[in-house]
């Protein structure tokens, strides 16, 4: 056997050890989408640099802050990327220093400009960014917003932070992800079905014949399809699928335990292992719905030029899946008690496998890129892999656009509004207070002498706002009250919460990983609950 | 400038609407006044355990709440890999301690407010400095401190003909993070549920068995493990124990892994998980820290001005699909080892056959204990006896014999009161044996 050389340790860069308790999560590659991204923000809020603040931490490429306002005493007391003795000046530039000060990697700029301003005479200054965050900023100039943004395809989140209350709107056309993260998946193994090398090599091994040193080390996977194929022989080639019959099944494994002269041995840890899987191992190989339906998709079906590379991989993968009827094999093996020699040789079936499969994918995707007479570069054969592993957590959000949500003219709000425990009515005050600082340009209850009359406006917003809807529920009388009680305070520990959130959700638009929000979010921080809704 | 006149400035005027008008949802007992604005400038007293993620988020967002009499204690000194999200800290301050640096920048940045830092470990001090303060605030990514200070706030309580007196009462705030997920919650010791009572909620450390390492590897990281457990100690390159923040040291980790790897035919080997193998590293990102710790900080305030009802108890986030909150009331355990002053009871099947080993195995091993190098003592025939210490040498050198013993051999009887110390505990905790004949035997 030839000796291998001792690999040189790779001395680390000074950004990746800056970074990695993040490449951790997601990877090198999203961390490069990270440092190519560009975020605009609009107003320099406490909530705003909050959100700023854990984007230029992870190293997002630039940022721009878009604000016309001049640094108030009252913004210095809740917006910690102030200085104390900026009073008076431009607000965009002050929190755009402070913010620059945390990470040399990452480039700002400002506009001292009011974003109405840019709205009326140059709206394709948003265009430019990957995404475009926004605090504070009023119906009139976000529905025009919301609406341009939408035409050009340029995610928009929209957030509030007044008092106890916290809201997060997400508006984006499409975005698709390959990388969901889920939290748990069942291993694909494929036991049903085993394809001719993995086949071969479970064949070849006789469980029932084995000594008890071997059969202390042979891998569960194997036990499990040995005694499967005992199950299949004893039922007319009848796989397990009810309950009973997989208890029927464990009970073949269980019984196949040693006896010495004091009765039954303590059953074997790959043996209890092999138990385990009988429950989320055996299902028949079926497309996930959320994937077929993805496959299904008018974007799948309909390749035109522009079609983005998922799409062209999704129309790839549909094409292999029509053929071979199975996504293809995800080729990671869990760990299980098992000798190295026979872990290691199953790794590399399924490994090379699941690599075999990929290329096929591959090469449709390629072919597809050729017929739509586009680069075949489009599609890497590392993006197609990568693809490929995570086929099973495809997924695709279409969002709504913020300026159709207020032009609606019915809404349903009933079956929320009835249920106690729904926050939902935090939306109908919310839209109640953004049309209450539409007309009186001020918050609800912002001086102390107009708390009680402002309540009595606000509810007469909202009682006009439910009718518009068609809605013939009520909001309660101390709700209305609660929040003019803010009278548009901003506490910092909220604003600080939701910041997290949105700067997270930028983060999973950038880097294309994770699920995103779909795609509204309240946090009740008098309660610490929240709820998400899909408007 | 007196505290009265600073309260009142418009700088402040965020949280004077929420401390100065009635709401409908706050606490019974809140009345409405500028007096609670003065209480958390001028009286009211915080600690802050830690200055890193949690720590730096917790003292902005607390400082911008008006506090300010804030102390911080972290025993750390700052590394290249905080920098993505502990955000107090610059590439300059790399080595030097992080409450120093944490509070020198507040007080820097926000007039007025005075952290003071605690280059130390929690352990350092008594409760005589505990006492000193209205709310403690915890941002550790450490289960064994949690659980030391968790001790600490319940051993300071007050029982008067078993009342407890609620002056003795100090409430802690707690988070934690890992990733994208997080929790906080609020423990008033005593009387809600205490960090013993829910410690079945940390899952236990990964620990692979040392065969699997040493003879039947499958995984990278059981190649790791082996160099790790095995190999450095018996080569001993650096004639020093393994640092895993010496880069050479992690070095020659690599190499030595690889090599096992490679002759195994294991693939996956990285610099980085070798790193995050030997380092127990956890993953941390900026925006789960803020989220958690502005939940832990809003409950501060509630709590301290009772502008709110407090959170009632234990909430968990997690935004990797979508964002969600989940908040309950964490149960308070009856038989709680720290905090229901009852005592602990120990059922033992046959004190013939069990060993003493064993019994240290299941205080290391059971969800209920999770103890670390737990040390015993008893009174027989009243006279003090040590069954066993790890801690210290000669005292275990001397009490080895005793593991291999059973406990009837070593003389303990049903109803001995076992006094146990360990690192999760300020205090030494009784457990009381009980031996129970299993009467299917009798039969």
């Amino acid at each position: 056997m030839m000796s291998s050389p001792i690999p040189k340790s790779p001395e680390q860069s000074d950004k990746s050890k800056k970074y990695d308790r993040q490449i951790r999560l997601w990877g090198d590659h999203g961390q490069k989408l990270l440092e190519n991204s560009k975020v605009c923000l609009i107003n320099a809020t406490a909530l705003g640099t909050e959100i700023l603040k854990s984007l230029v931490l992870p190293g997002i490429g630039s940022f721009t802050i878009v604000d016309g306002e001049k640094v108030t005493e009252e913004d210095i007391g809740s917006n910690f990327f102030l200085d104390s003795d900026s009073i008076g000046m431009s607000r965009a530039q002050v929190a755009t220093q402070c913010l620059l000060e945390l990470n040399p990697d990452v480039r700002g700029d400002y506009i001292d400009e009011s974003p109405e301003h840019i709205m009326s005479h140059t709206q394709d200054f948003f265009n430019k960014f990957t995404v475009v965050v926004a605090t504070a900023l009023p119906e009139k100039t976000l529905l025009p917003l919301s609406r341009y943004l939408w035409d050009s395809k340029v995610p928009l989140i929209v957030c509030r932070s007044i008092g106890f209350l916290g809201y997060i709107r997400l508006q984006v056309k499409e975005h698709t992800v390959i990388k969901s993260h889920p939290d748990s998946e069942n291993p694909d193994l494929r036991l049903l079905s085993p394809w001719p090398a993995l086949k071969e090599y479970l064949d070849s091994i006789n469980v029932e014949a084995l000594d008890k040193k071997s059969r202390a080390h042979v891998p569960s996977i194997v036990i499990l399809y040995y005694y499967l194929n005992k199950y299949k022989e004893l039922h007319g080639g009848n796989i397990p699928s009810s309950r009973a019959e997989k208890e029927e099944l464990r009970k073949l494994i269980r019984d196949s335990r040693f006896h010495d002269e004091h009765g039954p041995k303590l059953l074997e840890e790959n043996f209890e292992e092999a138990l385990h899987y009988v429950n989320n191992c055996l299902n028949p190989i079926s497309i996930p719905q959320n994937v077929q339906k993805i496959l299904d998709d008018d974007c799948c079906t309909n390749l035109t030029q522009s079609s983005s590379p998922f799409w062209t991989m999704c129309a790839a993968l549909r094409e292999f899946v029509q053929l071979e009827g199975a996504l293809p094999l995800r080729g990671a093996l869990p760990d299980m008690a098992a000798d190295t020699d026979s872990y290691v040789t199953l790794q590399r079936l399924y490994h090379s496998r699941a690599q075999a499969q990929s290329e096929a994918v591959y090469r449709r995707a390629a072919q597809i890129a050729r017929n739509l007479g586009v680069a075949q570069e489009t599609v890497t054969e590392s993006e197609v892999k990568s693809f490929c592993k995570h086929a099973s957590e495809l997924h695709v959000i279409r969002g709504s656009c913020i300026a159709d949500e207020y032009q609606r003219t019915s809404l349903d709000l009933s079956s929320y509004l009835e249920d106690p425990d729904s926050l939902m009515f935090y939306y109908v005050i919310l839209r109640g207070l953004e049309r209450f600082i539409s007309e009186f340009n001020t918050y609800p209850g912002q001086f102390d002498d107009q708390v009680e009359p402002d309540v009595l406006k606000l509810k007469s917003i909202i009682g006009k706002l439910l009718a518009e809807w068609g809605c013939c529920h009520v909001v309660s009388d101390e709700r209305v009250h609660e929040v003019c009680r803010y009278g548009g305070a901003e506490l910092h520990s909220v604003s600080a919460i939701l910041g997290g959130c949105a700067a997270h959700e930028v983060i999973k638009l950038v880097t294309q990983q994770y699920k995103p929000l779909d795609n509204a979010f309240f946090f009740d921080a008098i309660t610490s609950t929240s709820a998400a809704f899909c408007l | 400038m007196s505290e009265f006149q600073e309260s009142n400035q418009k700088r402040w005027s965020h949280l004077r609407k929420v401390l100065e008008r009635p709401g409908p949802f706050s606490h019974p007992e809140f009345e409405p006044s500028s007096e609670i604005l003065d209480f958390i400038m001028s009286s009211c007293k915080l600690l802050v355990i830690g200055a890193g993620g949690l720590g730096c988020e917790l003292l902005k967002d607390l400082a911008l709440l008006g506090f300010k009499n804030i102390h911080v204690i972290d025993m750390d000194t700052i590394d290249l890999s905080n920098l993505n999200r502990q955000f107090l800290f610059r590439h300059k301050d790399i080595g030097s301690s992080k409450a120093e640096i944490a509070a020198s920048f507040i007080n820097k940045k926000i007039p007025g407010c005075q952290v003071i830092p605690h280059f130390s470990k929690i352990q350092d001090f008594d409760e005589n400095f505990y006492r000193q303060f209205h709310i403690i605030v915890c941002g550790l990514d450490s289960i064994v401190a949690r659980r030391w200070i968790n001790g600490m706030l319940v051993s300071m309580l007050n029982y008067d003909d078993g009342v407890l007196d609620q002056q003795s009462v100090i409430p802690m705030v707690d988070g934690g993070t890992e990733g994208f997920k997080g929790n906080a919650r609020v423990i008033l010791p005593g009387m809600s549920a205490c960090v013993e009572c829910t410690l079945d909620l940390y899952p236990p450390q990964v620990n692979y068995p040392l065969c699997t390492i040493a003879n039947t590897p499958r995984l990278p990281e059981h190649c790791i493990e082996y160099v790790k457990l095995i190999l450095w100690p018996q080569e001993n390159p650096f004639n020093v124990p393994l640092d895993g923040d010496d880069t050479q040291h992690i070095a020659w980790i690599y190499e030595k892994s690889m090599e096992r790897s490679l002759q195994f035919n294991i693939p996956g080997i990285t610099y980085r998980l070798v790193q995050g193998v030997v380092k127990h590293i956890i993953p941390a990102v900026a925006s789960t820290n803020a989220v958690i710790a502005g939940i832990c900080a809003t409950e501060v305030f509630k709590i301290a001005t009772s502008c709110c009802v407090p959170m009632n108890n234990y909430m968990v986030f997690n935004d990797v699909d979508g964002i969600y909150t989940y908040t309950y009331e964490a149960e308070k355990k009856e038989d709680c080892l720290v905090c229901s002053q009852t005592p602990q009871i120990l059922e033992i099947k046959d004190p013939n056959k069990m060993k003493l080993r064993q019994l240290l195995e299941l205080l290391a091993e059971s969800a209920a204990y999770q103890m670390k190098t737990p040390g015993l003592t008893t009174v027989i025939d009243g006279r003090n006896k040590t069954l066993y210490m790890a801690t210290i040498k000669s005292i275990e050198e001397r009490t080895r014999d005793n593991l291999n013993k059973s406990l009837v051999e070593l003389g303990l009887r049903d109803g001995q009161d076992i006094l146990v110390a360990d690192v999760t505990s300020p205090t030494t905790l009784i457990i009381k044996l009980k031996y129970v004949i299993d009467d299917v035997e009798m039969k």
